[in-house]
């Protein structure tokens, strides 16, 4: 973890038409973080992430305010390629949705698009992201079996070396292990912390002790607001906000 | 792969979506366009000579006599509804019943023979069906109830086979949206089944199975080639069941071959009618199927 | 009317529902063995495969046949990409405006038009006023247009069908919508939509009325696009109405028939098998 900011979130705002999901939110994330998000349901933390890689603007009626500026440069300027902006900042959603292609094929997919058609750099990326990923000693001999064959744990790993084909910089994963069983849940952390020597990764979790054990730096969203953002130990311990304190203790949540 | 990309890259794929997006609309645009060029051609080559004549005389005239210059629509349109109605008199206690059945009474397994089996009536030719009439219904008629067997009731009970997929199908959809708590509800309150389907489902269901019997009218109206054979296209009003009759569509389709001139813009005239109609019936159905789809 | 007590009332509505039923499969099953049952023994590899010699009276179906594929051929060719087209714009690139409105009510007037006025349209414009003549072109065209609002109607509901999440995944892996569309939402709904067309075709074959004034009668085999062509339900029409051979019209019929219930059958085989694929 370093202290170099690689996305700084200012005034950010996010409507979808009269409904404010977010509001006023000012937000670091660090290069090489693991940043977890914690929070009740609805406080707005999984539109933060899809408003990272302005998947909300596929919502009809979304409209936004503030400002996000990824690696300095402001994502939602006018002559931002929004296409490689989304492959630059992957994201592994709650459910695992592998597509109904073979396994090969589902971590190719990304790099197909991308441009990247020869057999040898496809086979290479396919190895490499699944390493990465932590899948690939039990899949090496099946490449070619469908992807909606794997068990629940696995295909959530499909999913995250699938955004490892596409080289993004940073991994954002909302709720990845709600479904998954305690074996899944801890393969895909362990493969966390070994991503995040090159990637920064963001965690939205429902599971608060996920995040106390994986997360570098935590942040409490409460209804569309950040309450607080510091060092997990902190957070954890000695929160400056009550209601942070309030929602750890489980008095809501 | 990573950056967030250069504005020439991020502005080409911008442009290609949008050219796709354009060319996507003008496809889209084509079903339109056909319905539009379509009317635009009927009613053209039709309707000058329906004021030539008089727009009253021409629907309501009795006398279709091409050869003496007499167009008179009257015996066609009231060919063309006597046997929508006898269709219908036929089509609905049938139609209604199978998709009761299907939906109510059968089994998976019956259902998975008898779903086959109407999907396979919504198939067969036209022409088959009037064959069908003409070898064995016409003759039948002729000879118990008197005649030529060729009539109104001959005609009513083909087209009535033939929309019955129109208004099983439908109907059969329209009961299966209604939501099970519907018939738990009933049956809980100790109603029988006919008992939930006569006072809760139909009800629920109405404006679904409305719209199956209009679009089977629709249907009964449009048909051509099985009324040709068996309903003996005498261009006069039927006096009765047994009485032979000339439909609208059989009307233009007998004699397009050989119609030629003031004839011919006579029969387009009959299809401008006959689109009238149709053109009425359709968007009274779409209205009512929009109203079920709002239902809850 | 005395009121029955609701058991004998569901007793006698049982009846009545399901000897309705049973009336209405029954007449399906009669009409169907009676076809095939003199139409079958008519069949043979020659009837198949040699062209109608004597008005018809002699000799086979196989002109008939060639021209039947030859418009359903054309027609496909014709009403697929646009109908396929139609309905990715609606599905994927509008969102229900005033737009799609128009676009919707368009296609489904058009599926209520009869098949007469397809085919004194297809007679006025392809026939006499583009000069085609009667043709396979003319009939393939108009066909065409009336096989259009079905591939889109079917079309349609398979793209629907395609999860949501397939086009998030793909859309968050950095692909363009044209992407999507082509690389995940047209794969998976491509079964769905080869079902409607197979469907579509199963229309066409038995399409007598549109047919008849726009491909024409002609019993030559056709050697062209323009070559008036007869469809094999018109020739069974000529033959039963002609009386020129009841044994060949019969014949007719029972291939008309199979090929009904092949094609039923096909789609059914197409469904099931791609449903196991994707889920």
């Amino acid at each position: 973890m370093t202290n170099d900011v690689a996305i700084e979130v200012r005034a950010f705002s996010q409507y979808f038409g009269e409904v404010r999901k977010i509001r006023g939110l000012d937000l670091d994330v660090h290069r090489n973080e693991i940043l977890g998000i914690i929070g009740p349901a609805r406080s707005g933390k999984s539109t933060f992430l899809c408003a990272l890689n302005r998947l909300n603007d596929l919502v009809r009626g979304s409209r936004r305010e503030g400002t996000i500026r990824i690696d300095g440069r402001d994502i939602y300027g006018p002559d931002v390629d929004v296409v490689a902006l989304r492959r630059k900042l992957g994201m592994v959603f709650a459910t695992p949705v592998p597509l109904p292609r073979s396994i090969y094929e589902n971590v190719a997919f990304g790099a197909r698009m991308a441009g990247v058609h020869s057999r040898d750099r496809l086979e290479g990326i396919v190895r490499d992201s699944l390493e990465k990923g932590g899948l690939w000693d039990e899949v090496k001999d099946r490449l070619d079996t469908s992807g909606l064959k794997l068990s629940g744990g696995q295909q959530q790993r499909l999913c995250l070396a699938r955004i490892l084909a596409v080289a993004p910089e940073f991994i954002l994963l909302d709720e990845p292990t709600s479904g998954l069983d305690p074996i899944s849940t801890m393969k895909i952390e362990d493969s966390l912390r070994r991503l995040k020597k090159d990637y920064t990764v963001i965690l939205v979790t429902n599971n608060t002790k996920q995040a106390a054990r994986v997360a570098d730096r935590t942040a409490f969203f409460l209804s569309g607001e950040l309450v607080e953002a510091g060092p997990t130990a902190k957070i954890f311990t000695a929160p400056d906000d009550q209601r942070t304190d309030d929602y750890l203790r489980g008095r809501f949540g | 792969m990573a950056g967030t990309g250069s504005k020439r890259a991020g502005n080409r794929l911008e442009r290609n979506d949008r050219l796709v997006r354009l060319a996507l609309l003008v496809v889209a645009f084509s079903a339109v366009s056909v319905l539009l060029v379509i009317t635009v051609f009927i009613v053209g080559q039709g309707t000058p000579i329906m004021f030539k004549y008089g727009l009253k005389s021409f629907l309501t005239g009795t006398s279709w006599y091409p050869s003496e210059k007499l167009f008179g629509l009257w015996p066609m349109i009231v060919g063309s509804l006597f046997v929508t109605a006898g269709a219908l008199v036929i089509g609905i206690p049938f139609g209604l019943a199978c998709a009761v059945v299907l939906t109510e009474f059968s089994s998976k397994r019956v259902r998975r023979f008898i779903k086959p089996v109407i999907e396979l009536l919504a198939g067969i030719p036209s022409v088959v069906y009037g064959f069908m009439g003409v070898i064995i219904l016409v003759p039948f008629i002729r000879e118990t109830f008197g005649g030529p067997g060729l009539s109104v009731l001959a005609a009513s009970i083909i087209l009535g086979i033939m929309i019955l997929p129109t208004i099983i199908s439908i109907s059969v959809d329209s009961l299966q949206a209604v939501p099970p708590s519907y018939r738990e509800g009933s049956i809980a309150l100790g109603a029988t089944r006919w008992q939930t389907v006569k006072m809760v489902l139909f009800p629920a269901a109405r404006s679904g199975i409305i719209a199956s019997i209009i679009l089977g009218m629709g249907r009964a109206i449009g048909e051509t080639m099985a009324t040709i054979m068996v309903a003996g296209n005498a261009a006069q009003v039927p006096g009765s069941l047994l009485a032979p009759v000339r439909t609208l569509t059989s009307n233009v389709a007998l004699e397009m071959s050989y119609a030629t001139g003031e004839h011919r813009e006579a029969l387009f005239a009959t299809g401008v009618v006959l689109f009238v109609i149709i053109m009425v019936l359709n968007t009274i159905a779409n209205a009512t199927s929009a109203r079920r789809r709002k239902q809850p | 009317m005395k009121r029955l007590g609701p058991r004998l009332e569901e007793k006698a509505a049982r009846t009545g529902l399901w000897a309705l039923t049973l009336i209405t499969v029954a007449v399906l099953v009669f009409i169907i063995v009676f076809i095939l049952s003199r139409g079958l023994p008519v069949l043979s590899l020659e009837f198949l495969t040699k062209n109608p010699v004597d008005m018809g009276k002699a000799g086979g179906i196989f002109s008939t046949i060639v021209g039947m594929v030859a418009l359903s051929v054309l027609a496909i060719l014709i009403a697929a990409p646009l109908g396929v087209g139609t309905a990715i714009y609606l599905t994927e690139y509008t969102w229900g405006g005033p737009l799609t409105r128009i676009i919707r009510f368009g296609a489904e007037c058009l599926a209520g038009i009869p098949s007469i006025i397809f085919g004194l349209f297809g007679f006025i414009l392809f026939v006499t006023k583009l000069k085609f003549g009667w043709s396979i072109l003319s009939g393939g065209l108009t066909l065409a247009f009336m096989l259009l609002p079905t591939i889109i109607r079917t079309s349609e509901e398979a793209i629907k069908s395609v999860p949501p999440a397939y086009r998030l995944v793909s859309f968050s892996l950095g692909s363009t919508k044209w992407q999507t569309v082509t690389r995940v939402v047209l794969p998976s709904a491509l079964p769905g939509i080869v079902t409607g067309i197979v469907l579509s075709l199963g229309r066409s074959i038995g399409e007598t009325a549109a047919t008849i004034f726009t491909a024409g009668s002609a019993l030559r085999m056709p050697t062209s696009l323009f070559s008036s062509t007869r469809t094999m339900s018109v020739h069974f029409y000529i033959l039963a109405r002609e009386g020129i051979s009841m044994p060949k019209a019969y014949g007719t019929a029972a291939i008309l028939i199979i090929a009904i219930l092949g094609i039923n059958i096909l789609t059914y085989y197409l469904m099931n098998r791609f449903i196991k694929k994707y889920s």
